[in-house]
């Protein structure tokens, strides 16, 4: 339909010829920008959600998919020996993609943050710790526990990582919910310009009657209305954007702990996703208005 | 011009108008009378697709008013000039904006000169910029008139164009389309102002239609 590639021409293309035709109502033009602004806002943190739980969802799949610790305690020389049947056994263990005992900088690396730099690791029974990386659908935990306890007294098996499983699933659902919002929040806003749209036409009926019976095509009066309420809409949406990045912003952030209430935020180039968000609902409103212009004035002759 | 072809109308009850066969020439005048209810509105804006027949075809510039779609119908009414009974403005705007808003919707400017002219020909100079609910029912018409020939249409449609006018200003008035007819315009006006179209009739050779039990016909020379 080329008249749509023309209306969109005059979206910017300012024509104060057209744009008096309807004179400037107060109540519809509040509740457009009103609603633009606030449905903005509220999509501001739809997105935030949605994007933090899919920060989270990734991270904790990530974690838990491939790794768990065995820990070896024993008395010296000990150590050593089960270490290497455990790895031995681990080497011959179905869903095991690769084992590595941590060296004895690492594990010491491990412990700094917790006890300071000048701890004597040296004299302390630290145990020896084992990294599994798994592959496939993973190992048998209940089989390996027996299996270790057999051949190596002193190793535990640590998976407690697999808590995080069912975590990790609430955190993709709270994705796609984010996302469900958002396209609530659009299917909202449309409604509502429609409404108000519809009120505006009507309340106008009667120089849509009389530019009908100079001649003007139904494209041309319609194009005062989609104007006014496509601006408005940008208008208010942008300001509901930045009052919700301020928001976000303003937030304590904690992002080095990783938890999810400080992590609700934008990083990086996501800052730049909520500024789609005037731009969809400019275009929700484009679309809703022209569609109801059309069906008003396709009521007369 | 404009012909009917067996034209029925009727807004859902009995048909106000029936088997409605009329012809109007390129630059013909005529005068459309009935009492009042008669159809007089009805059948002006049937001419002009307001309203379209239940039976029978309207054919407006040789082309049928129904085949034409909505943007074709628009373009057809840019040719014709319409005075309606209750002229209806865009309130906000003042009387000259309305006056050449039929060339601003087709992206067209007005001749200023040609704006001021009109506007004082037809009495309203000093009230150009007054907005259209400060007028009389009067003044109201004569802006009607004014909007309706500013883009000197071929055809022209007036419903009472002087219902509210006193003799004076209807005369003028009369002839201003006169004045168009001369040019080569068709010409149709509905009135019960029999002095209206005596005074015509010394002026242009007007034809007179009268509208009588649903039909359309031509009135003798009894006037
Ligand atoms: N929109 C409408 N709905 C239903 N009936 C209508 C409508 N408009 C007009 N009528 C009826 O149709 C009849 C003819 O109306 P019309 O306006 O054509 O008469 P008219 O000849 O112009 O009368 P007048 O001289 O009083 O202006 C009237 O009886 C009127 O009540
Ligand atoms: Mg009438």
């Amino acid at each position: 339909m080329s008249g749509l590639g023309t209306a969109l021409r005059d979206l910017v293309r300012p024509d104060p010829g057209a744009d008096r035709l309807v004179p400037p109502t107060g109540m519809g033009s509040w509740l457009t920008v009103f609603t633009a602004g606030v449905m903005a806002f509220l999509a501001v943190f739809a997105l935030a959600l949605s994007l933090a739980s899919g920060r989270l969802a990734d991270r904790w799949a990530d974690a838990l998919a491939r790794t768990s610790t065995i820990r070896i305690s024993a008395e010296g020389a000990q150590v050593a020996a089960q270490t290497e049947a455990v790895l031995a056994l681990l080497a011959t263990t179905p869903g095991v993609a690769s084992a590595r005992a941590l060296s004895e900088t690492e594990e010491r690396a491990l412990l700094v943050p917790w006890f300071g730099s000048d701890l004597p690791l040296e004299d302390l029974p630290i145990p020896q710790l084992i990294e599994v990386t798994e592959e496939g659908s993973g190992y048998d935990a209940e089989g390996l526990r027996l299996r270790l306890e057999a051949e190596a007294p002193g190793a535990v098996l640590d998976d407690h990582a697999r808590w995080r499983q069912p975590l990790a699933e609430a955190a993709s659902r709270l994705r796609f919910l984010g996302w469900g919002a958002l396209l609530l929040i659009l299917a909202t806003t449309g409604a509502i310009i429609t409404l108000a749209a519809n009120a505006s036409l009507s309340a106008n009926e009667s120089i849509l009657k009389v530019l009908r019976q100079i001649g003007a095509q139904d494209a041309y009066i319609a194009r005062a209305f989609v104007r006014r309420f496509t601006l408005r809409t940008l208008g208010g949406a942008a300001t509901g954007v930045v009052c919700g990045l301020i928001a976000v912003w303003i937030l304590p952030s904690g992002d080095t702990t990783g938890g999810f209430l400080t992590g609700l935020g934008f990083s990086g180039s996501s800052w730049l996703l909520p500024w789609l968000l005037p731009v969809l609902c400019a275009i929700v409103a484009f679309v809703a208005t022209r569609a109801a212009a059309f069906r008003k004035l396709a009521e007369m002759t | 011009m404009i012909a009917f072809e067996n034209v029925a109308y009727s807004y859902g009850g009995g048909e106000l108008l029936s088997g409605v066969d009329l012809t109007l020439q390129p630059g013909s005048f005529h005068f459309l009378t009935g009492p009042s209810g008669a159809g007089k509105s009805t059948l002006l804006k049937l001419c002009y697709g307001e309203l379209l027949s239940t039976k029978g075809r309207v054919v407006l510039f040789d082309r049928d008013i129904r085949g034409v779609g909505r943007d074709g119908l628009a373009r057809m009414r840019r040719r014709v000039g319409v005075v309606q009974q209750d002229c209806q403005f865009l309130d906000h705007l003042s009387v000259a904006a309305n006056v050449t808003l039929p060339l601003s919707v087709t992206g067209r400017e007005g001749d200023p000169q040609d704006l001021s002219d009109l506007l004082g020909w037809v009495g309203l100079t000093h009230l150009a910029g007054a907005r259209p609910p400060q007028l009389s029912g009067g003044e109201r018409q004569r802006a009607a008139l004014a909007r309706a020939v500013i883009t000197s249409p071929d055809v022209m449609l007036a419903d009472e164009p002087t219902g509210n006018l006193d003799w004076e200003m209807s005369l003028r008035l009369l002839t201003l389309l006169v004045e168009l007819n001369r040019m080569g315009k068709t010409i149709l006006i509905a009135t019960h102002d029999m002095n209206l179209i005596r005074a015509a009739k010394t002026q242009v050779a007007a034809r007179v239609l009268r509208i009588k039990g649903g039909r359309v016909e031509l009135a003798g020379a009894e006037l």
